[in-house]
């Protein structure tokens, strides 16, 4: 079948379906209450799973009874850390099987002590309490800088620096160092005419899906059957169910729910291994829905931040050295996203000395988990506070001076690959032409910008395409749906085989019955099953140009593919009626059986991502509250396969950053406890707190995919720190350096 | 102790069902009727994912007994389309992709219903305020906002249409 010889090297620009706003195939079932999420579904005989949890933010375990609660009637199994009795290798298994139930001591208030399975919610929780642990209370830390220090209690008595050259000889909560960078630095600095040398610090915050982890676990003794899990990855909870608990990754289907909001934070296990651990040990079906108190102390907050960032400029406004020190801590044990943090620090830019450290530290909170663009907002945030002060201290306008320094194609990034078609300057361009750039401000307003990047990602991915008899078309994936991917890949799948939208339906499907695929993370679902099924739709063309040279009689090679039907080419061109797609489905048992399209790959060339927001604020001095008046996101998308979805990918990155810049903060007490696991005191932004999100869809098409399309899930939440935090700085004055800008925070600033 | 009947009508239906003292409506809802599109989002009345209405009022049905719907009317998102026509908001929602994950959907809809009820032309401001209750972690709002705008617009229109 001759393709044409440029789509398989060059971006496909011109389009039927990919660029056009559908309905998406699961709407029907979301606005009518019928979609199953994870807490939606019950089996016969299923009880109800709960989870003893760590009142201490530190302490030993010296024992644990059970006994009382196991003999309470209506209680079929109790779980404990001895019920993960596998050994991991050390590394990241290892740390999650300590963190889904303690091991010898709790490392955090909330940490998992033990489970028990009940008839009722109610006996499971009066079991719960008769449940004894006798703790010894070790003194604990919960911030990064204090966490540092040489008499800081330690989490890991034998946790010795990684990345030091000599090796330390002792332990430390300061689990690796990093660096990245290249040129030199202070060879930079000598060169500089104007140097901002300034200290950040940024609070942990939670992801804050609205749906709570929740999975039903139904195993038999010899540990095959089946989970229902809300989960970014269905895959990932089967191998790591699996590998805690020593069963064969092939005996346990699970099929992942709808999911309810993840962001990152439902990319690792909590519940799951105790739900199945639960239903071997007692026969039956076993559900764990946490509660919203659980989500908050027990699963992936992200890390919180300490930073030191120095960058020097010539007079006519080049960067001549950029320096960046990151302490993140992630919770009680190593992992956090400090490595892509300083890798993203200084991504923006096009620098000739750059360097950036990272410490990945741990303390007494739970273990972070991804969070959108994992490191990279508190990272940028501090970087571009610095990058808006030297502008201003060079008497140049933000985005200028932005530009004047901007990565493209061509530069060298900060954390080494060359780039190339990149959409930064494209941004940037757009911001300053855009109205709200050169709107006035009004009085206490203050306007800020800033940039953002992330890196993206592909990894492994399975599509089966299947064509049904009637030339409708069922294309089935295992990457769950976060927002809106089916119908992503229904207009792709639509668009290469030139069927319209609606004769495709899309599905995630268990892991028994489709090829492995990572979790949908790194904005990767729309890159890579797109670029998958846009192959697998090619296999499938294939096999059906074949069979309408069998039905015609003549070869294969004589058969073209164009706007969903097989035509005679070449010498045949004419010489028979083209047959569409349903006409070679219908005669499909009689030209060799069902006709399908498969994919099972690990995509690269995912193509990194860039935005500018502009961001306009009012401060009430009397009360230190900030409003966002005017806000408007900038960012590269490659090309917009459903834009809808990409606006709102835009906009809920911005809101979430919004979030983050102005409420949102882990609180811990002096006893290392949280204080503020609810929605009430963790305030996320409520509809009230927000104008409209204006958005711009610029498409600088990604060579690494045949539509050009990148992921946009993540950039979206790595300008908005910055640019409030530098509009709140303009408006009342003063440099501010930490976030959240809460209004006492923001009060003890201005006095 | 012992479970409590209570009789109460479910989006026109009359419904009995028992319950313990200490079940919420939430719980009655999802675990007993397993009526699974009323959703729980934190179970202390924060964000809104289990709104329903109870004669005619917007609560969320964490924050109330299953044993204080007795004869009452409760309205749930099950109840929303009437039979195969959607209800306009619902249609609205899916045309402005006002939603992302789908787990807030079914509490904004019966919020915003309930708005639209009693002020059928909200200002931009009201209708933010009205939803104020309601959490989305995914679309920031803005699609959400407009949805609901855009159904009072075409449901005023439809009206003097009638009129």
């Amino acid at each position: 079948m001759p393709l044409d010889s440029d789509q398989d090297t060059k971006p496909r620009t011109s389009f039927k379906y990919v660029g056009t706003r559908p309905i998406r195939p699961d709407g029907l079932e979301k606005v009518t209450g019928k979609a199953k999420f994870g807490a939606d579904t019950f089996a016969t005989g299923m009880l109800h799973g709960l989870i003893l949890r760590s009142p201490h933010a530190h302490a030993r375990i010296k024992s644990i009874d059970t006994s009382k609660a196991a003999a309470l009637p209506g209680v079929k199994a109790v779980v404990t850390a001895d019920d993960f009795k596998i050994e991991q290798e050390p590394g990241e298994m290892a740390n999650v099987r300590a963190n889904i139930m303690a091991r010898g001591k709790v490392l955090y208030d909330g940490h998992a002590v033990a489970a028990v399975a009940a008839v009722s919610k109610s006996v499971a929780r009066a079991a719960l309490k008769l449940i004894k642990v006798d703790y010894e209370v070790l003194p604990h830390v919960t911030d990064v800088d204090e966490a540092m220090a040489d008499d800081a209690p330690l989490l890991h008595e034998g946790m010795i620096t990684e990345g030091v050259e000599p090796a330390p000889t002792k332990p430390s909560n300061i689990a690796t160092r990093y660096e990245f960078g290249h040129g030199d630095v202070d060879a930079g600095f000598a060169k500089a005419d104007v140097i901002v040398e300034r200290e950040f610090k940024t609070a942990a915050t939670h992801q804050g899906y609205i749906e709570p982890h929740a999975c039903l676990a139904n195993l038999s003794s010899d540990g095959s059957g089946d989970i229902w899990v809300c989960t970014q990855g269905h895959f990932m909870i089967r191998d790591s169910v699996c590998s805690l608990l020593g069963i064969d990754f092939s005996k346990v289907r699970v099929q992942s729910s709808e999911i309810g909001g993840g962001f990152g934070g439902k990319t690792t296990v909590f519940i799951e291994p105790v739900a199945a651990a639960l239903s071997i040990k007692s026969g039956h079906p076993v559900k764990i829905v946490m509660s919203r108190e659980e989500v908050f102390r027990a699963t992936g907050p992200t890390a919180s931040s300490s930073s030191r960032i120095k960058i020097g400029a010539t007079k006519d406004g080049r960067i001549v050295a950029a320096d960046g020190l990151f302490k993140y801590q992630g919770g009680a044990f190593p992992g956090s996203p400090v490595e892509f943090g300083a890798m993203a620090a200084f991504a923006c830019y096009d620098l000739e000395n750059v360097r950036a450290v990272g410490y990945d530290v741990v303390t007494n909170r739970p273990k972070q988990a991804a969070y959108r663009a994992p490191g990279a907002p508190m990272a940028c945030y501090a970087v571009d506070n610095v990058i808006q002060e030297l502008a201003d201290k060079l008497g140049m306008d933000g985005i200028d001076f932005r530009l004047k320094n901007a990565a493209d194609a061509g530069t060298k990034s900060s954390y080494g690959p060359v780039y190339p078609a990149i959409g930064l300057k494209t941004t940037l361009e757009a911001a300053k032409k855009h109205p709200h750039y050169s709107a006035p401000i009004g009085a206490n307003q203050g306007r800020g910008v800033a940039c953002g990047f992330w890196f993206n990602f592909g990894g492994q991915t399975s599509v089966s395409l299947n064509i049904s008899p009637d030339g409708t078309v069922n294309l089935t994936t295992g990457t769950p749906d976060i927002g809106g991917s089916r119908s992503s890949y229904c207009l792709m799948a639509a668009e290469e085989l030139g069927i319209p939208y609606e004769h495709v339906r899309a599905s995630i499907v268990d892991t028994g019955v489709i090829g492995y695929n990572d979790v949908t993370d790194g904005s990767r679902v729309t890159f890579a099953g797109g670029l998958a099924t846009i192959n697998a739709a090619r296999n499938a063309i294939k096999e059906m140009c074949s069979r309408a040279a069998q039905m015609w009689g003549i070869d294969v090679e004589a058969v073209k593919w164009e706007d969903g039907y097989a035509k005679p080419s070449g010498a045949n061109a004419g010489d028979h009626e083209p047959l569409s797609l349903a006409q070679i489905a219908a005669d499909a048992p009689n030209t060799g059986g069902p006709i399908a399209g498969h994919v099972e790959c690990n995509a690269d060339g995912a193509g990194v991502s860039f935005a500018t927001h502009i961001c306009d604020v009012e401060v009430d001095r009397e009360t230190g509250r900030t409003s966002i008046k005017r806000y408007t996101v900038l960012q590269d998308a490659g090309k917009a396969v459903h834009p809808s979805y990409v606006e709102g990918q835009y906009q809920g990155g911005a809101v979430q950053g919004i979030g983050w810049a102005l409420n949102e903060e882990y609180i811990y007490n002096d006893k290392g406890l949280l204080d503020n696991a609810g929605f009430l005191d963790y305030r996320i932004p409520v509809a009230s707190d927000l104008p409209m999100i204006d958005t711009q869809i610029l498409e600088i098409p990604n060579p690494g995919h045949p539509y050009g399309v990148r992921g946009v899930g993540e950039t979206s939440i790595v300008p908005p720190l910055a640019a409030v935090s530098i509009a709140v700085s303009k408006a009342v004055g003063v440099q501010l350096s930490e976030l959240p800008i809460s209004p006492p925070k923001l009060l003890k600033a201005l006095s | 102790m012992s479970q409590i009947h209570v009789t109460t009508t479910i989006n026109g239906d009359t419904t009995e069902y028992l319950c313990n003292p200490e079940d919420t409506l939430l719980d009655v809802l999802r675990d007993t009727l397993r009526m699974t599109g009323t959703k729980e989002g934190c179970g202390t009345g924060d964000c809104g994912a289990c709104s329903v209405t109870v004669d005619g009022r917007l609560v969320c049905s964490c924050l109330m007994l299953g044993a204080e719907a007795e004869g009452k009317s409760v309205e749930t998102i099950e109840g929303m389309a009437d039979g195969e026509e959607l209800h306009p908001l619902q249609t609205k929602f899916l045309e402005h992709a006002a939603l992302q994950c789908g787990i807030c959907t079914p509490g904004f809809l019966v919020a915003a219903k309930s708005l639209l009820e009693r002020n059928p032309d909200p200002t931009e401001e009201e209708t933010r305020y009205w939803l104020a209750g309601n959490l989305c972690r995914c679309t920031g709002y803005d699609k959400i906002i407009r949805a609901v705008l855009d159904t009072a617009a075409e449901m005023r229109q439809e009206k003097s249409n009638a009129a």
